[in-house]
């Protein structure tokens, strides 16, 4: 019995010592993409190569999805507003609810299914296949040529998806408010205009999906630099990626929020 | 330096997004609204301002002519104090009279700002004498009831 015990207590310590261990070399990890983002961007092809596989392949999902998001949050919020006799603010809560929240929150979580797990796999199977030691013994530093490269793309990408989402959802509600269910259009769009704010929601929007796109990217790089170089190594990091980003979004969001929306009117 | 298709590719995803942050913010945002570089604000004294909150529209009939830039409370006359930034194009006399309305039956409130006859304008810092506070909906409940049943007791 307490020989069981003991060897509880042993795993969970190991457990916690073996995460602050992946903790502290994943932040070794960013600290090194920052300090060799200087040659990669004397390189952009290389970024452009990088933008075009996460930004532009990520497009498609991300505009669907926008509209649909925008279209069910025009219909939702109609049968709620109706009953109030104020249908005339969907306008207001299809924008707010885009360009706060759900505009850079799902399209990062998207983003992390769609091309962070692309990159946690491709990272993967490059080290398993001993690329990046073959470049190591060419003389060339992987993380300048292969990881800062794509951190930069997803980090320049992130913003600009989830601006293309907001837009695309205000345009969903916009089509189910106004030409399907015939709220008027002048009021929707003066009140949406009234209400939301270019510093407070728009700026604050796009500063959290730069935030986001700064994580998921930089924990899809270490968890592909980081993976067991074997197939199960390689499948198990790519899950990882998907699971710890989403996370990450979601308590990121929660702090950005309690910093940018306290209290106000 | 040699031109690919993925250059075009990109060319166009980041032109797409920085064209939806602009259609956020002309079309969505009030970036587009009423430019308020060009100010000058004056305040306005007030026994209740009701639900009135900063950047709440002000309005001479019915356009909107500038923003409440700040509300506080005057410690020493125990009045609230809203300052109002108003469009440099627009003039109004120094008598002008500023009232607190609200759009609709329980939508935001604004202040409806009304010219007077005095021919001199409103400047920068100057404070607007006549003023009418917020309709407070209980207290009017409150006067209607006592009035009714003054009524009554008088048909007595």
């Amino acid at each position: 019995m307490p020989n069981s015990l003991v060897r509880g207590v042993r795993r969970t310590g190991h457990r916690v010592i073996d995460s602050l261990w992946r903790l502290g070399v994943a932040s070794r990890f960013f600290v090194l993409i920052l300090l060799h983002s200087g040659t990669s961007f004397r390189r952009l092809h290389l970024i452009i190569k990088e933008l075009f596989s996460t930004g532009v392949l990520s497009l498609i999902i991300i505009l669907v999805s926008g509209l649909f998001v925008g279209m069910v949050l025009g219909m939702q919020g109609y049968d709620t507003l109706q009953r109030y006799g104020s249908e005339e603010a969907l306008g207001v809560m299809v924008a707010l609810s885009l360009v706060r929240e759900l505009g850079p929150v799902v399209a990062a979580l998207l983003f992390a299914s769609r091309a962070g797990s692309a990159i946690t796999a491709e990272i993967g199977l490059m080290k398993a296949t001993e690329q990046l030691s073959a470049m190591e013994m060419m003389a060339v530093n992987p993380i300048a040529r292969v990881v800062a490269p794509r951190f930069w793309a997803g980090v320049i990408s992130m913003p600009l998806l989830a601006a293309m989402f907001s837009a695309m959802g205000v345009f969903g509600g916009y089509l189910v408010g106004v030409k399907l269910i015939g709220v008027d259009e002048g009021s929707f769009w003066s009140q949406m205009q009234n209400a939301v704010d270019f510093q407070q929601d728009i700026v604050n929007g796009i500063i959290k999906s730069f935030v986001f796109g700064v994580a998921v990217t930089a924990i899809a790089l270490f968890e592909g630099y980081d993976a067991p170089p074997t197939a199960e190594g390689v499948s198990g990091a790519t899950t990882r990626t998907v699971v710890t980003s989403s996370l990450a979004i979601l308590a990121l969001d929660f702090m950005l929020t309690a910093f940018m929306f306290r209290g106000e009117g | 330096m040699e031109r690919t298709t993925i250059d075009l590719w990109v060319g166009l995803f980041v032109l797409l997004g920085l064209g939806a942050i602009l259609v956020l913010a002309l079309k969505v945002g009030n970036l587009g609204g009423v430019n308020m570089s060009d100010a000058y604000s004056v305040s306005a004294n007030f026994s209740n301002i009701g639900g009135l909150k900063v950047r709440a529209p002000v309005k001479s009939a019915g356009v909107v002519v500038g923003r409440v830039s700040g509300v506080h409370f005057d410690g020493e006359r125990h009045e609230a104090v809203a300052t109002l930034k108003l469009d440099k194009q627009y003039t109004f006399s120094k008598d002008a009279s500023a009232s607190i309305m609200t759009s609709g039956l329980l939508g935001e409130q604004y202040i409806a700002l009304e010219t007077g006859g005095d021919s001199a304008h409103l400047k920068e810092g100057d404070k607007i004498k006549i003023t009418q506070s917020a309709v407070v909906l209980e207290s009017l409940i409150g006067q209607f009831l006592y009035n009714k049943a003054a009524d009554g007791g008088e048909n007595k």
